[in-house]
């Protein structure tokens, strides 16, 4: 080697020791001490958005199927003309997108001042971990939202400051509409099989029996999106661990790990089905909208999936011709299934017109917002007064699950809650244990390796 | 045997040499850089601080909202530790083959064909379909490609209508073949890229060289070995550098196509770039990985460029 080239290493070494250091000296976002500033939490609230002077509210959110778009354009005209001197200006983007952006323009100097944000630690929780969202208490205390709300879907929104502990501490935000995941079925097809419609788990596996014995496909199931299989098996997991036994693990507590036998029962029973050919064959290849369809053009019995299809089935096929149901884990006990609420609208840390937003959240989901929300076929949060869809309709049942489930607290949380990462580990494992490659305890360690992990770095 | 002379380098590239060979020449051209400055500038503002960014970035624990904590080289460790992230590197190393090997060789082979005939009526038409894969968009064609590979799709329609019904499955769907069957799709849509190539090379191989090779008594695959192959180096070399790149970096693709499914079954380094820095909040982890993918791939084509022949061959 020769001395040139020592030279030019010497120098390099130097320049790199000298970047890295430069480096170090700043890191990338916001210093750890400030934040986005401390968020406004107390102070007099104005509820007459009238007396604001002329205010333009930007509000980001997800309402991009049919049913919510429509009431979120209606409630806004309406807000519009109750305050005309209140401009909305609404960008609404889809599930996904909304989740990759709504971080940069959090972030961002000029923030919108609603957004709807995704309850649990990677959304919500990362937002108030940043200071990027105010809390809406004193807001809930004026419009009595914690008399409006059932507990449980509060604390849903719920936060402590530093976003490291979820469901107390703070409130940022309330939801507009009702989650709840269950079993679809077509009444025609049952009829002919001559099923009564099942309500329990044991039910509902001789059903699906009987089903392939008569030569027909159970469970129309697509899970090439990879986030179906979340619901087919938080549903079944519900009914097998039962509730307290699911919030123990999705929240962490009570020393519940999914190892035990509730998850790993749940991944044998639904291994069984594949096995027996109870769901779509080479479902990890068709996605769910193709899962949806097939149910709807009569390809299946059942179908497992959430409120949220509601509106594309009645599309497709006649409303009165759907039936839905949330099982109970046995004979005279209560439903349980896995549900909650749509995504919160929350005030972010820099809007400037806070008291105008929680006033226009407020009209979002008073009782009259709830009646817009019904309306359009979406299920509202809070059932408005005398509100009744047309009897033997889906949207009938559905208000109806919706109200044994929610009123005998059968509302249990979605798995993917459980860690920043959990999404992405569950679905991966899911694929997995589903098509044979993994067992259930295999799948059941690699839940809670991911689980583990989280709860070291907290 | 110490005083290894450099690997022929003086040889190889006199310019480079003279260069080095006078430390004592002072006289920089000046002016030369003022007219590069424009593209200097542009340069460095939008590549050169934000690969400075990424790099810097991948040094910290960041969730990409609020205070990040200095996290050394660990992101980089956890790549090697992360059984899941080493084998997203595998997959994209399989695909390179896929989207690499197979188009080339059946380009070449395609190619070596039709210097068989005298003229082509409608080359033109003939290339532009050819070309057409890489004009239309990566997401119209995964999606189409899904239907295809679909349960009930024309994959299995085609198979069941020639009696092979217990071959057919959810191609995308299946741990053994959705990385092959992704891997098909950049097959299709690669082979298009090379032909073009490769005929517009053919095309400046002196017609006098087949002819003497006919004279000579050469065969078809004498003539492509001794004619053709050595004529389209320069456009091998090109291929391969386009399909490698396209290989390593896809994305669109497999996020259409699988979600990185079924597990991780096709999941590829750009798809845990994008789901850690967007969806479950590791932007340093994601920044990291870029950085391994990026040095790769520089890797990799320094390699290819080796290939290529020096200008004064051509």
């Amino acid at each position: 080697m020769s001395e040139r080239t020592w030279h030019r290493r010497i120098t390099g070494a130097a320049l790199a020791t000298a970047c890295l250091a430069a480096v170090a000296a700043c890191a990338p976002g916001p210093s750890a001490a400030g934040g986005a500033g401390a968020p406004k939490t107390a102070g007099p609230v104005s509820t007459d958005p009238a007396a604001d002077g002329k205010v333009t509210l930007t509000e980001w959110d997800q309402n991009t199927d049919p049913g919510v778009n429509a009431s979120t354009e209606k409630l806004n005209a309406a807000f519009m003309a109750k305050y005309p001197n209140v401009k909305i200006k609404r960008v609404s983007r889809a599930f996904n997108d909304l989740k990759t952006t709504l971080k940069l323009a959090l972030s961002s100097n000029n923030p919108p001042d609603v957004v709807q944000a995704n309850q649990g630690y990677p959304d919500m929780g990362a937002f108030v971990k940043a200071g990027l969202l105010q809390p809406v208490d004193r807001y809930a205390q004026a419009y009595g939202w914690p008399s409006s709300y059932p507990q449980q879907l509060l604390s849903l929104n719920k936060f402590t400051a530093d976003g490291r502990t979820w469901k107390t501490g703070n409130l940022y935000g309330v939801s507009q509409t009702g989650e709840i995941v269950g079993v679809y079925y077509n009444k025609d097809k049952l009829k002919q099989l001559g099923i009564a419609v099942p309500t329990t788990l044991s039910q509902f596996e001789t059903a699906l029996q009987q089903a392939k014995a008569a030569g027909d496909l159970p469970i129309s199931f697509g899970n090439s999106n990879k986030s179906p299989a979340i619901q087919l098996f938080g549903v079944v997991q519900a009914l097998t661990a039962g509730k307290q036994e699911v919030r123990n693990l999705v929240f962490s507590q009570g020393g519940a790990k999914w190892t035990d036998s509730g998850p790993v029962q749940t991944a044998g029973t639904l291994q069984d089905w594949v096995k027996k050919g109870y769901l779509s064959p080479g479902f990890d290849g068709q996605s769910s909208d193709q899962a949806v369809a097939a149910f709807a053009q009569g390809k299946s019995v059942f179908m497992v999936d959430g409120s949220w299809q509601a509106a594309a089935l009645a599309e497709k096929m006649d409303p009165k011709s759907v039936g839905f149901i949330a099982l109970a884990p046995s004979g005279g006990a209560s439903p349980v299934t896995q549900g909650g609420e749509g995504l919160a609208w929350a005030i972010t840390s820099k809007s400037k017109h806070a008291d105008v937003a929680a006033a226009y959240i407020n009209f979002l989901v008073n009782d009259n917002g709830m009646k817009f929300v019904a309306a359009q076929g979406n299920l509202p949060a809070i059932v408005p007064g005398a509100y009744q869809p047309p009897a033997g309709t889906i949207y009938a049942d559905l208000l109806a699950q919706w109200k044994a489930v929610s009123g005998q607290d059968g509302l249990l949380p979605y798995l993917d809650y459980t860690t920043p990462t959990f999404y992405d580990t569950l679905t991966a494992a899911l694929q997995e244990m589903l098509a044979g490659q993994q067992s259930p305890q295999k799948f059941g360690e690699t839940l809670q390796n991911d689980d583990s992990a989280f709860q070291k770095s907290r | 045997m110490v005083a290894i002379t450099p690997r022929s380098t003086a040889r190889k590239r006199p310019a480079a040499a003279s260069r080095e060979r006078a430390p004592g020449r002072r006289r920089i051209q000046w002016t030369g850089y003022l007219y590069a400055l424009p593209a200097l500038t542009v340069l460095a503002l939008f590549l050169l601080v934000p690969l400075g960014q990424l790099v810097q970035i991948s040094l910290f624990k960041w969730d990409g909202l609020s205070a990040s904590t200095w996290a050394g080289i660990s992101n980089y460790t956890g790549i090697l530790e992360d059984p899941a992230l080493v084998s997203s590197f595998a997959h994209a190393f399989v695909l390179v083959l896929f989207y690499s090997a197979i188009p080339i060789s059946l380009a070449l082979l395609l190619a070596a064909v039709t210097t068989r005939t005298a003229r082509l009526r409608g080359v033109s038409v003939f290339r532009t379909i050819l070309f057409l894969p890489q004009v239309v968009a990566t997401v119209v064609i995964a999606t189409a490609w899904t239907a295809v590979y679909a349960p009930d799709g024309v994959l299995n329609g085609l198979l069941e209508a020639v009696g092979l019904q217990q071959v057919t499955r959810a191609w995308l769907g299946d741990f053994s073949t959705a990385l092959p069957a992704v891997g098909l799709i950049g097959s299709w849509l690669e082979t298009g890229l090379c032909l073009v190539l490769f005929l517009a090379g053919i095309g400046q191989i002196p017609r006098e060289l087949y002819e003497a090779a006919k004279v000579d008594g050469a065969g078809a695959v004498r003539e492509f070995f001794a004619v053709t192959l050595p004529g389209l180096r320069g456009q091998i070399a090109v291929a391969l550098t386009l399909t490698v790149i396209a290989a390593l970096r896809t994305f669109d693709l497999v996020y259409v196509a699988t979600h990185g499914g079924p597990g991780n079954a096709t999941s590829v380094p750009a798809i845990e770039v994008y789901n850690r820095a967007f969806n479950t909040g590791q932007v340093g982890s994601a920044c990291a990985i870029a950085v391994v993918l990026t040095l790769v791939i520089l890797a990799l084509t320094y390699g290819i460029t080796r290939l290529q022949p020096e200008e004064e061959d051509t």
